[in-house]
This record gives structure tokens, sequence and C-alpha cells, in this order.
């Protein structure tokens, strides 16, 4: 898709705060994450072994990350020696120079692509635009998206801020069709895709995909899909090029009878997804005559150095952390600025592009643990999360010119020290009173200046009360005070 | 330029793991837990009872038979479809297609327009599973080229009740010569489908619009 680095994202708070007033993409995620949390329950419910399966996913992802270098290496061996041809990028500018090139080489001007995060990760399309190369995407979703010139919210459902009617608007101007040939009916609105798309598959020559999996024992790479647009691209034009995140290497054949399992439950909550493809090289006769693998590192190594980077590439992209995050839920997928949204954006973005406006994404989560629960591999999102903010505050305090490092370490010594005497403390509450006055309306502090305004932007702080309860609590000692239940939960605050 | 992509990536990701990584990876990977069940313990009559269950889920029509009714099956549902024009891969047993009359085949090695042009396509499989509905496809006998069961609307599979197996690891197993011998899976569980429209979902995207599968219950 060509849209997400088609516009600047503002930073996360910015845009969630944009997003939080958008009520129809907050209508659709909920019914959407609603439905299909309940689907993947069940069909989770249902495997008497799925802790195992999980337990025996994390291990191979973790073993393949801890010998990563071993595995690529045969990777790379088995596919040449299936007469594919293998790339490896350091960088999104290596990759997509190099997949330029690759389809400069065919003198195709369009190329069809199926559904990949990586190369939306590296902006290809765009790239691809530079050399005047039209890149269709024919996930249905990923077509609507491009279609209307955004990005896709959400891993797996890319469209979900988008309901029927919109996506009729948007294919009657694209396919041409009078308003009377189509109505909403979602089967409609598919058929209509389907006969736009299938004279691309039978016409195009060069197709680009990602991959989910490749097994470093056979060379075979792995496509996961629905619709079938995934077999058409990897199986009818002449020249394939798939680009792959080099933690999508797994040791064995037999390890996919884990991640087939675990992954169709985890991401669209079915028992299988209806088409997963396999190829190893190329085949005679059958499929594409030229096959090219594009490994892509784009910040992965370094992220492999620790533990907690090497948890973080475990992941699979199921999106079950997405579906199961109530902040998510309410502020959708572009609020993260990247393609890699809700909880895992949240840990994986920071760590493979290390850049400052990513900082806040770490926060972007309650902690409430729902995300750990349904991983497939088992990630601690939420201890992942708590280890980037520490970073993010050591960082802070490295950028500091305050003696005691970031604003926030300065009102963290402070509070202590307020907080170690109680004199001291009321007399900062008795301040507090005084100094809140023009800052209340309706009993609560929705903005405050200076330094506080970017804290108290996210947030409403109630007043403080006209009578603390130790201040209640001493009234009534020296006789007559009113009773906590006269102040209506005033005095709580004390 | 690509040598030394290969050589910094690689190098990168030794400085990262040099701690970590195992002496023997092999070895290492043979001494994973994998305690989830890599042995069904339903009987073959279990089995196909829930293969028929969940293939209905994802709305596919499963008619079982016997290896004597095959070709009167067949043909009912040639008939009963309307079928003219449909790609007979190599390897189709001609028992199969026996009382099938006046249909024109069309050869799995035709191009993509050509192959568009059928109504339908008949393959057998190499294995199918019980437990999540799915068929697997291997590019073996009586299975066709990829482009000939994607291109077709309508997608006949007939499965013998012997490559019917209750679990995902069980079929991974069946598969790993045809893996290694470097033939290409397709694993098909009900007709291409899409929920990317509010989430409803919709039968035939891309792929066949429709399968079929005859479950022939003594072969
Ligand atoms: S972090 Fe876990 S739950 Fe989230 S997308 Fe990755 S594998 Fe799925």
């Amino acid at each position: 898709m060509s849209g997400a680095s088609d516009r600047v994202p503002l930073p996360y708070l910015r845009e969630a705060a944009v997003a939080l007033r958008d009520t129809q993409q907050r209508r659709n995620l909920a019914t959407a994450t609603t439905t299909i949390r309940a689907k993947r329950a069940a069909v989770t419910a249902e495997m008497p072994d799925w802790e195992a399966l999980r337990v025996a996913g994390a291990a191979i992802k973790a073993h393949t990350l801890a010998n990563l270098g071993h595995y690529l290496e045969r990777l790379e061996e088995r596919v040449m020696a299936a007469g594919g041809h293998v790339h490896w990028a350091r960088g999104a500018r290596e990759a997509n120079d190099l997949v330029r090139g690759l389809v400069r080489g065919t003198g195709a001007r369009e190329v069809i692509k199926v559904k990949s995060m990586t190369t939306d990760e590296i902006g290809l399309n765009r790239a691809l635009a530079e050399d005047g190369v039209r890149a269709i995407e024919t996930d249905l979703a990923e077509l609507i998206v491009q279609l209307a010139g955004e990005a896709p919210s959400h891993i797996l459902v890319p469209a979900i801020h988008k309901n029927r009617a919109e996506i009729r608007t948007l294919f009657l101007r694209a396919f041409g069709i009078a308003p009377s040939d189509l109505s909403d009916d979602p089967a409609e609105l598919a058929g209509a895709a389907r006969r736009y798309l299938r004279e691309r598959f039978l016409a195009t020559g060069v197709a680009v995909s990602g991959a989910n999996f490749a097994v470093a024992e056979t060379g075979s790479v792995c496509v996961v899909e629905s619709e079938g647009n995934g077999r058409m691209c990897t199986t009818l034009p002449h020249t394939l090029i798939s680009v792959m995140g080099i933690e999508k290497v797994l040791p064995r054949w037999r390890d996919l009878e884990v991640f087939l399992q675990l992954l169709p439950r985890s991401s669209t909550a079915e028992r299988m997804n209806p088409y997963t493809s396999f190829w190893t090289g190329v085949h005679d006769g059958d499929g594409p005559r030229a096959f090219h693998l594009v490994l892509l590192d784009n910040g992965r190594s370094r992220t492999l150095s620790d533990d907690v980077g090497r948890e973080t590439l475990r992941c699979i992209r199921c999106s079950a952390c997405l579906n199961v995050c109530p902040v998510y839920e309410r502020v959708g997928g572009h609020a993260y600025g990247s393609v890699y949204p809700g909880p895992i954006g949240a840990i994986l973005n920071p760590q493979l592009r290390d850049v400052e406006r990513d900082e806040a994404l770490p926060y972007a989560s309650t902690l409430c643990g729902a995300c750990f629960e349904v991983c497939p591999v088992a990630i601690d999102i939420p201890r992942i999360l708590v280890e980037l903010r520490h970073r993010t505050v050591e960082r802070k305090r490295e950028r500091s010119p305050l003696p005691y490092g970031s604003a926030e370490d300065a009102a963290m010594v402070g509070a202590a020290k307020v907080f170690a005497r109680w004199s001291r403390y009321e007399a900062a509450q008795r301040l507090g009173r005084l100094g809140q006055g023009p800052f209340v309306r309706d009993g609560a502090i929705r903005s405050l200046p200076g330094p506080l305004a970017g804290w108290s932007a996210v947030r409403d702080l109630r007043a403080l009360p006209r009578q603390t309860f130790r201040e209640w609590w001493r009234a009534r000692g020296a006789g007559g005070g009113a009773t906590p239940g006269e102040h209506e939960g005033e005095a709580r605050d004390g | 330029m690509a040598e030394s992509a290969r050589n910094a990536v690689l190098a990168a990701i030794e400085r990262a793991t040099h701690q970590v990584r195992d002496a023997d990876p092999a070895a290492a990977h043979d001494a994973l837990t994998r305690g989830y069940r890599q042995r069904g313990g339903a009987s073959l009559p279990e089995c196909l009872e829930r293969l028929e269950e969940r293939l209905e889920d994802y709305g596919v029509r499963v008619t079982r038979t016997t290896a004597d009714g095959l070709p009167a099956a067949v043909a009912a549902w040639v008939a009963e479809r309307g079928v003219q024009r449909w790609v007979v891969p190599p390897g189709v047993p001609e028992v199969w297609l026996s009382s099938v009359r006046g249909v024109e085949a069309i050869a799995d090695d035709a191009g993509p327009r050509e192959l568009d042009g059928a109504d339908a396509v008949v393959t057998s499989c190499a294995v199918a599973v019980a437990e999540t509905g799915s068929i697997v496809l291997d590019a073996g006998p009586g299975q066709g080229r990829r482009a000939a069961t994607l291109v077709p609307d309508v997608h006949l599979c007939v499965v013998p009740a012997s490559l019917v197996v209750e679990l995902v690891p069980e079929a991974v197993a069946g598969l790993a010569d045809a893996v290694t011998g470097g033939r290409p899976l397709t694993w098909i569980s009900g007709p291409s489908a899409t929920s990317d429209i509010e989430l409803v979902r919709v039968a035939g995207v891309h792929g066949p619009r429709t399968l079929a599968v005859l479950l022939v219950e003594d072969a």
C-alpha cells in the first residue's frame, strides 16, 4: 500500500486524539474485534493441547532466533539448489532498489501484489512508482485502502475502518460501474473485485509477495491466505519476487505442524485458513519460471541482540493481540504511525526503527495483560512494554539538560520529598487548593499550563477537594464535624 | 553490493547471537519439547464424520460414496452442475470418469485463459485432515498443476478414506517426502473466502467459488 508513506504520520498522541473523534471507525472496530475475540476463544478452547502448542511455538521460534545465521544460510542454499535466487538487504532502500532492479529486468509496467506487511514496511509501492511501475494490491482489503489512498488500519482486516457504503462508492469510481449495477451487499462487492482483478491475474507477468514462513531444511516458502489472490500471485506470473523479514525462517518442515495450527486459530479464528501455499524454488512447468527471495534485515539484527528483542521477533503477525487490546479498540491502527499497530506495534516499532517518535508507543497500553494471554508464541508483551518504558526514561535522562534528568524525573524527586513528611504534604495540598482555582471546571482539571500541558492533555484530573480527609478527621475530633457521607466522597481524596 | 549486504547482515546476526547460539543447532532442535498431540486417537468412521462436519462448516458439499458407486456419483454431480468443459489432470483414474458423457476435457497444462474457460476441475488429493477440514494437493498423480485447481470456478475433489488423517501433525509427516522432493503444496480448507467487508464472510473471491468433495468410504 502506498498510503502509509503518502502521509506523514503525526506523533502517536495526536493521531490517537484524531482517531478517537472518528465514531464510524470506533463502531466498526468494536464490532469487528468483539466478533473475532469470541470466535478465537472458541476455536482455541476446542484444542485440548493449545497451551502445549503455544509452548512449542515459542520454543521453536526462540531456538531459531538464537541460531538465525545458521538457518538463513541453509535456507539460502536450499532455495538456490531448487532454482531460486536469494538476495539480501540491510535496509528498506536496499530492498526497494533490489526489487526495482528485478522488475526493471522484466520490463513489466505493472506488478500484482499479495498482502505483505514487509513490503508495506519498506514502502515498496512508492519506490516502484518512481520507475513508473504500478503495484496493484490484490487482497480485497488492501485494494480498498489503496483505492481510498489510505493506509491499512489492522494487520488482518486492513479496511476494518471502512463500511460497505464507503466501499461501494470507491468501487463505482475505480471500476467504472454504473450505480444501478452494484449494491452494497458484501457478496456483490466482492464479486465486482473478482471481475476486476481476474483480468490482472491473467495478464500480469510479475508478482510480489511476502512470506509467512520459510523452511531452512527444504527451501520452501509459505503464504497463508483466504481469498486465493495469494495462490494467483504465486502461481500465474512468470516471475515471483518474495520479500521476507529474516526472522520468518523456521528450521525444519516438521515445525510447520505447530505453526499451521497456531496461526489460523489465532488470526482469523478459523480451524484452518482457506488456502496455504508452499513452493520450493521453481517447479518445472508449474508456476513461475523465476523466483527471487529477498531477505530483509531493516533493524532486525540489531533487535536480535538482547532477550527482549529476541522475544519480540518471535511474532508471527497473527493480530490476536490487537483484537483483545482495549487501547487499540478505541484508537484504531493508524494512530500507531506504522504498518505494525496495536500491542505488537508498541513493542516492535521502537526496537526496529529506533526513532524518537516511537517513544510514546510503549505507553499506549494499560498493561492489562490480555495480549500476552492470547499470543500464540507467548510473547510477554506487558513485560517488554515496561522494559521499553524504562529505556525511554533512561534515554530522556541522557538527552536532558536538567540536573535531575527529565522534567518527569524532577517531578518525581520533588514528589518523593513532599510525600516523605506529613507537614510538607499538607502544606502542598493547601497550596494546590489555592493554585488550582483558574484551572478547575465542573470539578475537574482538564488542562494545565507550561510543562504540565502535555501531561494534562490526555488526562482529566479531579479537582482537589475543599476539605481533605485528614482535615475532616481533625475537625471531627475537635467535636461536631460532618460525616464523610455529607461530603459526597470528597473526603476520600484527602 | 549484494555480496556485501549478505555478509553485513550475517555479521550483524553473528554479533547479536554469538552468546546465545547453540554449538550444534540440529541437536538443540531435536531436544525441543513437543507436548502437543502428534497422533490422533479417533477411529476411521469418527475421522470421516469429523472431516465431513468441518468441510460443511466451510460451506463445502460432501457426498459419501463407495468405490463401486463413484463413477455414478461423479456423473450425477457433472449433470447437476451442467459441466460442459472441465480440466482433467493426468493421473485421475479413468474409471472415476467412466460414466461421464459429453464433457470436454481440457489438459491441465493449458494456458491460464483456456483454464479460465473451463467450468470445473476434478482432482484427487494427497491427504485430508479431519480436525481442520483440510485437503492437501502435492502435485502428485491426479492432482494437477497449481493453476489447474485455481482458475476454474468449481473444484470437485475425490477423497479416498485411506488418505484421511485426524491431526495436522499426521498430515505434515505424510507430506515430508513431497516437500523434500521439491513439490509445491496447496492446503485447501473450503472455498476461497473473505471477511474484509464489515467482517461478513463471503465465499468465493479469487479461487474456485465452489468446492465439492466426494468421500469414498472404502477406498
Ligand atoms: S505479538 Fe503475538 S499475538 Fe501479537 S501479532 Fe505477534 S504473534 Fe500475534
